[in-house]
């Protein structure tokens, strides 16, 4: 197999481009699922009545449909009820609502963890429950949940790989355009992989250090 | 009018070819789970060997299948390997293939947490009461991982499902591509049937995977 | 003792379901006076504590706190809780948070003082109780007996009126229970107003003004801890204190 490096040089700003999008589409989208995430996992907490349920309904939408049809759905299907978005921006909304409700799930089994006693103590000590969900409830969560919200990000950074269905220019959306071009077919997908890779590489990394750090520096009573 | 783009649905033949088109990736994502399976756990035994080689093996096998997105590896197996070997692959080979190999790293890392779980006083015990490695691996080991890998499994399938609606994007036809038809037959007479088609088509997976989301959480449940 | 009644509980009724906890209890408490709560398990000492404290809201009756009712309505009890320091079995310190900023966190952000005022205060006793020295320790590099002296200077910064234990030795090792006792008779040398909950029978002989044995949700007796050790009104009561004379004996013959 011999590559093509003239060719690899000369598309390479294609990717850089492409990279950015999806790091770009990655970044807000994940922004975006932790505040949904956040939101949903403590009015699940508190047990709120009727927007509980409404929040349990959208966790199971979400939960048991492809990000690729949620976003055909955004892009084609919103536009005949007037609701216009850029792809981006459908991008952006999809992997937060799918995004939110995998990192309200993490979130919540982390509140969970959290002993009924602290929540006690606090209160006793006169802590309203806003200020116990700052300083008590949400630091020890916070704990327990960030392995599993390493794990979503890295999920939905690859979900975002689906977003060339809706015509945004990413890394699949790239190579596929150079393969049916050029057919330098084996360049194409090397370079495919090496910015996955280069994107996802370094955070998986990361992921596992915090993970272990975590496990061994846990707050433990 | 947005009460005409809802008629497109029961027009002809259109619902069901809808549902043709769905049954397309659940029939890929159902062969590649039935092959998963058995290939997962020969997997999740062969990462649990002590040899260093089988763990290196297995851990460059399960990190790279894990950390591409399964889009990246569907363009390999469709677009790199037809040409790399001069094999014409079809894209619904390719995506058994592909959904195959990724169901064998995920139901094998399963498989290995599961094995893993099993405390070393399990086996000293089978070992104290003299059964032998057979033995106690049919009596002890088996029984206690199936109550942890079922749920597992069955989730592994919506997983599946999910991820196979991926494969419109290498050309195949099925539910997305068939509404997008649909569509597109219907531009002029029904300008809003693209909210109805993409709606019933996320209705469609929403029901393929929700009843056994369900049943893997209540079995979990269950069994823990 | 002043005759300034701090803590009065009337009619006080709770029920879990179909349980009933605690069926109608009447109780003052004066301003200094140290009651112990005794009672076998089950009785409904810990739900008479967690009441005072609006953790539990009672089923029927008031429970006032300086002439002020204790309910669960959520913004005053949090106003009322700053009067009543609580201290629990499970010492229940925030793992996330080190000595100091445990003790710190609520008369800052709560009751709104000053953070280095505090910290005075928390010096002062962290010193006497001796553990100064841990105060950028978290509570996982701490001891049974640690923490729970921690606890409460956490609850004692906070300036109470009152200050309810709740069984705070029941999980700690022997040889830790000492630490804890000293500290709380230290406390109530000093005038505080204590109810406390505990199964250790000389301690509660050495700190009590009063004994309140509990049974079945009521009040059985109500007396001086000399006549209840020595000489015990009621039938329930002879037969609590012989379990623990009971226990000892099987201890000495085994």
């Amino acid at each position: 197999m011999e590559l093509n490096f003239d060719f690899m040089v000369k598309y390479l700003p294609w990717y850089i481009d492409a990279a950015i999008l999806t790091v770009k589409i990655a970044f807000f989208g994940i922004l975006l699922s932790l505040v949904v995430g956040v939101i949903c996992s403590v009015v699940q907490y508190y047990r709120v009545p009727i927007i509980r349920r409404i929040i349990s309904v959208y966790i199971e939408i979400s939960r048991n449909t492809p990000l690729l049809v949620q976003l055909f759905f955004l892009y084609f299907g919103l536009p005949k009820i007037g609701i216009v978005w850029s792809a981006e921006f459908c991008a952006i909304v999809g992997i937060a609502f799918l995004g939110g409700s995998y990192m309200s799930e993490s979130i919540r089994s982390g509140l969970e963890s959290v002993e009924k006693s602290q929540i006690e103590s606090a209160a006793s000590l006169g802590m309203s429950n806003a200020l116990t969900m700052k300083e008590v409830i949400f630091p020890q969560a916070l704990a327990v949940s960030v392995p599993g919200i390493c794990a979503n990000v890295i999920f939905l950074i690859k979900e975002t790989s689906v977003v060339s269905g809706i015509a945004l220019a990413d890394l699949m959306y790239v190579t596929k355009d150079l393969i049916g071009l050029y057919y330098e077919t084996d360049e194409a997908l090397l370079m495919l992989v090496v910015f996955y890779l280069i994107i996802l590489l370094p955070i998986s990394i990361i992921a596992s250090i915090i993970e272990r750090r975590l496990r061994y520096a846990g707050f433990g009573n | 009018m947005q009460d005409s783009g809802i008629s497109v649905l029961f027009m002809g033949k259109n619902f069901l070819r809808l549902l043709e088109g769905l049954w397309v990736t659940l029939r890929i994502s159902l062969i590649a789970v039935l092959l998963s399976i058995p290939l997962g756990i020969l997997f999740g035994m062969f990462m649990t060997m002590k040899n260093p080689v089988s763990r290196a093996v297995s851990r460059v096998y399960l990190e790279f299948i894990r950390i591409m997105p399964q889009l990246v590896l569907l363009f390999i197996a469709y677009f790199g390997v037809t040409r790399a070997f001069g094999w014409n692959l079809s894209a619904d080979v390719s995506a058994v293939i592909v959904f195959t190999l990724w169901g064998t790293a995920e139901m094998g890392d399963l498989v290995r947490g599961a094995l893993i779980s099993i405390p070393k006083h399990q086996y000293d015990s089978a070992a104290a009461l003299g059964m032998n490695k057979i033995q106690t691996f049919g009596y002890v080991v088996v029984p206690q991982t199936m109550r942890r890998l079922i749920p597992l499994t069955i989730n592994l399938t919506t997983r599946m499902i999910k991820t196979t609606s991926l494969v419109v994007l290498i050309g195949m036809t099925e539910v997305l591509k068939v509404g997008k038809q649909i569509i597109d037959a219907n531009r002029f007479d029904y300008p809003t049937a693209a909210l109805w088609v993409y709606g019933v088509i996320f209705l469609l997976y929403f029901l393929a995977c929700w009843p056994i989301s369900m049943l893997a959480k209540k079995l979990e449940k269950r069994w823990r | 003792m002043e005759e300034r009644i701090q803590l009065q509980v009337s009619g006080l009724v709770k029920r879990f379901g179909t349980e009933t906890v605690l069926d109608g209890i009447d109780l003052c408490i004066r301003k200094g006076e140290v009651v112990v709560v005794l009672g076998p398990s089950g009785c409904g000492k810990s739900t008479l504590l967690r009441c005072m404290n609006g953790l539990e809201s009672p089923s029927a009756g008031t429970i006032f706190l300086d002439g002020e009712e204790v309910t669960s309505d959520g913004k005053k009890i949090t106003q009322l809780r700053q009067k009543i320091g609580m201290v629990f079995q499970s010492y229940d310190l925030f793992p996330n948070k080190n000595i100091m900023d445990n003790i710190t966190l609520a008369p800052v952000k709560v009751q709104k003082r000053l953070k280095s005022e505090v910290e005075q205060d928390a010096e002062r006793l962290l010193k006497r109780v001796g553990l100064w020295e841990k105060r950028k320790a978290y509570p996982r590099e701490l001891s049974g007996g640690q923490k729970q002296r921690v606890a409460i200077i956490r609850a004692l910064c906070m300036n109470p009126e009152v200050m309810l234990f709740d069984e705070v030795t029941a999980a700690l090792d022997p040889e830790m229970v000492r630490e804890v006792l000293d500290v709380m008779l230290e406390l109530a040398d000093q005038g505080m107003t204590m109810v406390i909950v505990t199964h250790e029978m000389q301690f509660a002989r050495a700190i009590a003004d009063r004994i309140i044995f509990l049974d079945n949700g009521n009040i059985v007796e109500d007396s001086k801890p000399d006549e209840f050790f020595t000489n015990p009104k009621t039938q329930r009561a002879r037969e609590f204190l012989q379990t623990f004379a009971y226990k000892k004996r099987r201890t000495h013959t085994d």
